[in-house]
């Protein structure tokens, strides 16, 4: 049973990263947000199985807040956000998707050489979360900066905190004060985010963080 | 519940009640008055802090003599603040780029912003710190984009992505810590609480906390503007308000700074993890020259000042990293006399943006011939954050040179150069605006001067002469910091 727990738990957390790779070549905004709709699904059900093996009743809140919140409100609110800004077309990419995949693959293998090394002594479960977690991490820091527009830096950014959920949970025990206030800090960041694409909307026509460059005070 | 329990409930009460009023609340008069009462109060429980008994450290808050002087320095700027943004938010509805509803919002979170700052300093527990940071960050996020103009929208969503991957990152680390925590003191709670953590640290796992630390010195690091990862520094700063631009720079890079400390002073008691210094102090000067550099480009006052921030946010981590007695004392002095004299440029130079009508250095002149007051104030700020004799900068950047030359002569070379380089760029910027033929605007300035004296006289005095009883105070937390 244990060896089974342990297997699905590593399904899961492989998972993560799997479908973190799918994001880095997807060109298309509404496929980018069902991407991360899936990872988001992937990442509750990961916590849920946490929450099953480290019997800890908690953690099914932090479930029911990736898969409530992050699987299907936030999509969907971005979605509208995007067909309100009719900017349903091509994602520019600021790198293309050869690279971006090469750089994804060194960043996996660097997160397991680094994360393996030095967990020697943690538990097995626990060591391979967090190593599967810190490439979630960095996987969704090279989705924010090959991307140019303001709502896949944004989805990044979610796939990223996405990661930071993966190895709190992992880490056996870890007080709800910090799964709870990790969601909190989502809401507000979405709040953030959302009042900021609607300003962006209202002074620019347009979320492409490159426009925003040229209005920098100095550049003159 | 004792006094001393009741003395920290009220640093972090008196904001957030104050928050939510100042949220309902309309008029500006009212409102602006009582930001300044509430800051006022704030400051009163902070320093009633120093006389009474401590409580013993619980699971969330903890008073120790590091984490005091931190809150003083704190809710003291953050009144003077109140008081000059008083004034400078009156002008700001006069010309009509805030309107009645974001003031009522500025006012709000400026309060949630004190609440952020404060509870990060007393939290005894790493994950709490970490949120606290979090509410701060997103906050100051909002005032920097609250003139809604194209460039305050870049800056602060510039802030805003490179806050978050930041405190992302720090928030890594923190479970990382946990981690190394874990084996020891087992599950649950106890593994995130600092004095917890401290008291057997040295059991841990060094491999894993080195790693941790890393996370929280990138982590943290972003946030005190730190050289390779300060790029939303100056933009934020420029683009907002002036008084967030002052408690940016004399608040918010601290607390940040605060939260390194902390961890470095962990890694310190266990005797296999890596030595925190060397990290420190390479960031550190890194942080110094780059900024000295930039310092002669800039063409925006605010963001000249806002480079200032990262040379010294650097000279500070330098100093911190050399560590020891000598070197700790010199960083943590330097750390309150710069805050001082930060906020006070700050708050001459929120003056004399709005009375000239522009930032830009070059329609800027003969200050001293136009606004007496404000041009000279200006000149004590700048001749302090120079470091020039006799003024409490100078006496901090000497006992850092002085100490980092007595231990590792070689790197007092780049550290003076630096220094130098950064003098130079502020002096030749404090010629063309405080003296020559007058340029722009000058109509006499509606300021309220006294936040800017206050600073400066508290600067001064520290340059020539310094209480017995602070000088042991500093003394005893140098030590703690190792």
């Amino acid at each position: 049973m244990h060896n089974l727990a342990f297997d699905i738990a590593h399904l899961l957390a492989g998972g993560l990263v799997l479908i973190s790779f799918m994001m880095l070549y997807q060109d298309r905004l509404y496929a980018l947000l069902n991407i991360f709709a899936l990872h988001a699904a992937v990442l509750a059900a990961s916590v849920a199985w946490q929450a099953f093996i480290q019997n800890a009743p908690h953690l099914y809140v932090t479930a029911a807040i990736a898969l409530v919140f992050k699987a299907i409100v936030i999509p969907v609110a971005l979605h509208r956000i995007i067909k309100q800004l009719g900017i349903h077309r091509d994602i520019e990419t600021a790198v293309s998707i050869g690279p971006t995949m090469l750089a994804g693959m060194g960043l996996v293998a660097l997160s397991m050489v680094l994360m393996l090394r030095v967990t020697g002594a943690a538990d097995p479960l626990a060591r391979e979360d967090l190593a599967f977690a810190l490439s979630v991490v960095l996987l969704g820091l090279l989705v924010m900066v090959t991307r140019r527009n303001a709502v896949s830096q944004v989805v990044g950014f979610m796939s990223l905190e996405n990661g930071l959920v993966l190895a709190a949970t992992g880490a056996k025990g870890m007080p709800l004060v910090v799964e709870i206030s990790v969601a909190f800090s989502i809401l507000i960041a979405f709040i953030v985010i959302g009042v900021f694409l609607f300003r962006i909307r209202e002074r620019f026509d347009t979320v492409d963080v490159g426009a925003l460059d040229e209005f920098r005070g100095e550049r003159r | 519940m004792t006094a001393a329990s009741d003395a920290v409930a009220w640093v972090l009460l008196i904001p957030i009640c104050a928050a939510a009023t100042l949220a309902a609340l309309p008029g500006y008069r009212l409102t602006a008055g009582i930001n300044i009462l509430a800051s006022l109060g704030t400051l009163l429980a902070a320093l009633s802090l120093f006389v009474i008994e401590r409580p013993q450290p619980g699971q969330y808050l903890l008073i120790d003599d590091l984490n005091i002087v931190f809150i003083v320095l704190n809710t003291f700027v953050g009144f003077t603040t109140s008081v000059f943004s008083a004034s400078y938010i009156a002008h700001e509805l006069e010309t009509g780029r805030l309107t009645p509803g974001y003031l009522r919002f500025y006012h709000a979170m400026y309060q949630v912003m004190m609440f952020g700052m404060n509870l990060a300093f007393v939290s005894n527990n790493i994950g709490l710190m970490w949120v606290a940071v979090e509410i701060a960050t997103l906050t100051t996020v909002l005032m920097v984009g609250i003139y809604r103009t194209h460039a305050a929208l870049e800056a602060a969503w510039k802030y805003f992505i490179l806050g978050s991957v930041g405190i992302a990152l720090a928030l890594f680390g923190t479970i990382l810590v946990y981690m190394a925590a874990l084996p020891v003191i087992g599950e649950g709670q106890d593994a995130m609480v600092w004095t917890v953590l401290i008291s057997r640290a040295a059991t841990f796992d060094p491999a894993l906390l080195n790693v941790a630390f890393i996370f929280l010195l990138l982590g943290y690091g972003t946030k005190v503007g730190l050289a390779p990862l300060h790029a939303w520094l100056p933009d934020a700063h420029a683009e907002g308000p002036t008084p967030i631009s002052a408690v940016l720079s004399g608040l918010l890079l601290n607390v940040a700074l605060y939260a390194v400390l902390r961890f470095k002073i962990l890694l310190a008691v266990n005797p296999d993890a890596i030595s925190p210094g060397p990290l420190m102090v390479t960031m550190g000067l890194t942080s110094l020259l780059f900024a000295a550099f930039m310092l002669y480009r800039r063409r925006d006052i605010k963001r000249l000042f806002a480079y200032s921030s990262i040379e010294h946010m650097g000279i500070i981590v330098f100093a911190f990293g050399m560590g020891g007695p000598l070197a700790n004392f010199a960083g943590l002095l330097h750390m309150v006399m710069h805050s001082l004299t930060k906020s006070g440029i700050f708050y001459a130079v929120g003056h004399i943006a709005q009375v000239k009508g522009t930032q830009r250095i070059a329609n800027i002149r003969g200050l001293t011939e136009t606004h007496p007051a404000l041009g000279w104030s200006l000149v004590i700020g700048v001749v302090a954050i120079a470091g020039l004799p006799p003024l409490g900068i100078f006496m901090s950047e000497f006992l850092i040179v002085s100490s980092t030359f007595a231990r590792q002569p070689l790197l007092a070379i780049p550290l003076v150069f630096g220094l130098l380089l950064a003098f130079g760029a502020l002096i030749l910027r404090l010629t063309s605006l405080a003296f020559g033929e007058p340029r722009g605007n000058a109509a006499p300035a509606d300021a309220s001067y006294l936040p800017m004296f206050a600073h400066f006289a508290l600067v001064l005095t520290a340059g020539i002469y310094l209480p017995g009883p602070l000088v042991v105070w500093f003394q005893h937390v140098a030590n703690l910091l190792g």
